[in-house]
């Protein structure tokens, strides 16, 4: 028993070896870049595709010689996607001599590790914390990402519905979860602050449930001319059968969790004209086409969450670096803000907060039993 | 006005197939004093059955309406066989057992059924094939009730009479009967229990498939999972009537399916599962046997 549990000990101990940080080479030689996020544990699959992505960013740029002569070297560091890991991980990559941060993946680890790069005037560049509070609240001004705020996608909707379609009474419904219900309150929050519409309902299904019929003849009663859907495909479908089946005309609008093809598949020709908002289209865009191949190359395998992101937001990283000539961080905030970079997303920017922008979603339309993107 | 209506009806029609699904449950509770929480599964098996051999018939052309009766047929059989190798594989061998182990083999039942058309056939949804086709009818009836709702009501009701018929007219229906109040004394008199619950695993197991090829057609989908919340609800309506009583069971699963039609009309749709459950306590609190039930002493 005993032998086992050292021998535990020693295989847990190589392994964290294995993942801990390169020692600190000596420093002003190189340009320390931290990269923190989930790479053990059951998440492990939404961090690693970052490591990879900035592995394969940073290795080009030192095979050109670095930036102004100095390679670039990367600190991996794991926060297993836990915010009291990340403080640690944090610290560390600080004691490190880290200069700038790519990650956390999680939005939790990323808050909690937050102060701490605040204190020493770190700038942290995170492709998938989507927590709305990260750049709004205005707390961290050395915080930037490559993904849109789960927000964004309420927003979308709504600007569609209103200004687009030019509804006016309009029925939020969702699915009661974390997503689908955050979802609806952002939608109803943006059609309150614009004045322009009226939320005629608010409520939420169950998932699963036998029949929709009541809600929808709800939606009826209530003269909605559209309803803006967060949740999933599965209610979605039985929702806009059942509105089909009463002969409505309501429009349907709703999220990336029923912008996928089972949607279609499984609500058929009810599905016909319903709208859906989902990220915008990268894949005929050269450089996602070139970083796929890359990572194909270099791991053998397709590259899996985030990592476009996550490669956009190295690219914007290194590009920034060497326009400023310094990772400090007023300097590097000035070239993010005002220089657009080519990246896998398109060519992006970041607003004063720190979100990215020309990321984001666009709005599809189900036409012909396919999703067309609409411009 | 008009609202008032159309929630009656979406209230009948999900009670009308809450009571498909309860009858099973009351009628091997009554029989057996057994709660058979594999009995939602049924529902998806005759659900899924009534799939495949819909979209099977359909790539060969067959017309709508052999499609309709063939599908249904093997949905009834298929099921109606799974019943009954449930109640020989599951039950039969705890008969004498304390009444917590076939409970616990019923739920182990029902997990596994699930996970075996998970594996056997898809975790995805899939669409369901539009066997009661949906015509609209005039004006001021169309936006009250579609052809479903009705063709759900109509079935539903015919096989109630049905079954009263065979349970106060026929043999077996005597049998049954007899089996229920006292099965020793069934023995005693020459009834072969064994075959009468059988029997009636096969008769609820048969509701249960007409119950999930209407409701799969009603709303468009399947997946493994529809027989849980299905069966939560329809256990549920069986014990609000009374569980073990027939004519309860219907009476519990309108109420129901009333209930959660206007808790959802007028109140919200977030409250539709509290007034539901909310209800049921109620009743039980003030009768605990359920609306129609009979008192029982027996420990449970």
């Amino acid at each position: 028993m005993k032998l086992i549990q050292s021998g535990k000990m020693v295989a847990a101990m190589a392994l964290m070896l294995t993942f801990s940080a390169p020692i600190p080479a000596m420093s002003g030689d190189t340009i320390k870049i931290g990269v923190a996020g989930a790479h053990s544990g059951d998440l492990a699959t939404y961090g690693l595709p970052t490591v990879n992505a900035a592995k394969l960013v940073v290795d080009q740029v030192n095979a050109k010689g670095g930036i102004k002569g100095k390679k670039i070297e990367l600190l991996i560091e794991d926060d297993v996607c836990k915010p009291e890991v990340a403080t640690n991980s944090a610290t560390k990559l600080v004691s490190q001599g880290a200069e700038v941060i790519i990650g956390h993946i999680c939005s939790g680890p990323t808050k909690a590790a937050l102060p701490i790069y605040k204190n020493a005037n770190i700038l942290v560049i995170s492709p998938s914390s989507t927590s709305p509070d990260l750049t709004y609240s205005g707390e961290y001004p050395n915080f930037f990402r490559t993904i849109a705020p789960d927000d964004t996608q309420a927003k979308v909707d709504v600007e569609f519905a209103l200004n687009k379609l030019g509804f006016t009474k309009i029925a939020l419904v969702h699915d009661k979860g974390d997503y689908g219900k955050g979802l609806a309150e952002f939608a109803k929050s943006f059609i309150e602050k614009s004045g322009k519409a009226q939320v005629v309902l608010f409520e939420g299904v169950t998932p699963g449930a036998v029949d929709y019929s009541a809600i929808v003849q709800k939606i009826k009663q209530k003269d909605a001319q559209a309803v803006i859907f967060g949740g999933y495909h599965p209610e979605a479908s039985k929702i806009v059968s059942m509105m089909k089946k009463k002969r409505m005309t309501t429009a349907f609008i709703s999220d990336d969790g029923v912008k996928v093809d089972t949607f279609i598949s499984v609500a058929g020709a009810d599905a016909e004209g319903a709208y859906a908002s989902g990220p915008m289209d990268t894949t005929k865009n050269p450089l996602s086409i070139q970083a796929k191949d890359e990572h194909k190359k270099a791991f053998g395998t397709d590259p899996g969450s985030f990592f476009e992101n996550a490669y956009a937001a190295t690219l914007a990283l290194v590009n920034a670096i060497d326009k400023a000539g310094s990772t400090d961080l007023a300097a590097l905030k000035k070239v993010l803000q005002t220089e657009k970079v080519d990246t896998p997303l398109g060519s992006i920017s970041f607003n004063e907060k720190g979100d990215a922008i020309g990321v984001g979603f666009s709005v599809y339309q189900v036409k012909d039993g396919k999703f067309i993107e609409l411009k | 006005m008009d609202y008032f209506i159309e929630l009656l009806c979406s209230g009948l029609t999900r009670g009308a197939i809450y009571a498909l699904i309860a009858l099973g449950y009351t009628m091997v509770y009554g029989i057996i004093g057994l709660i058979n929480f594999a009995h939602g599964e049924i529902y998806m098996i005759g659900a899924f059955t009534a799939y495949i051999v819909a979209t099977v018939l359909t790539i060969y052309g067959f017309p709508l309406l052999a499609i309709v009766v063939l599908a249904g047929l093997a949905a009834v059989v298929w099921s109606s066989a799974y019943g009954y190798t449930v109640e020989r594989i599951a039950y039969k061998p705890l008969r004498h057992a304390p009444r917590l182990s076939p409970l616990i083999s019923a739920i182990g039942m029902s997990i596994f059924l699930q996970n075996y058309v998970l594996l056997a056939q898809t975790p995805d949804f899939l669409p369901f094939p539009t066997l009661i086709p949906d015509f609209p009818f005039m004006e001021p009836i169309a936006h009250i009730i579609g052809s479903t709702d009705l063709v759900i009501l109509l079935t539903t009701t015919i096989i109630m009479i049905a079954l009263t018929v065979l349970i106060k007219g026929t043999k077996i229906g005597k049998a049954m009967r007899a089996t229920a109040q006292d099965r020793t004394m069934a023995m005693l008199l020459g009834i072969d229990v064994n075959k009468i619950i059988s029997a009636t695993f096969i008769i609820g197991s048969a509701l249960a498939a007409v119950g999930g090829l209407l409701i799969a057609s009603h709303i468009g989908q399947i997946n493994f999972s529809i027989g849980f919340l299905a069966g939560i609800k329809a256990f549920t309506a069986a014990v609000l009537g009374g569980i073990g009583s027939i004519p309860g069971a219907v009476l519990g699963a309108l109420v129901l399916g009333l209930t959660e039609s206007f808790a959802t009309g007028y109140v919200s749709s977030d409250y539709e599962d509290v007034f539901a459950f909310s209800l049921l306590v109620i009743i039980l609190i003030f009768k605990p046997s359920g609306l129609l039930g009979k008192a029982e002493t027996k420990k449970v």
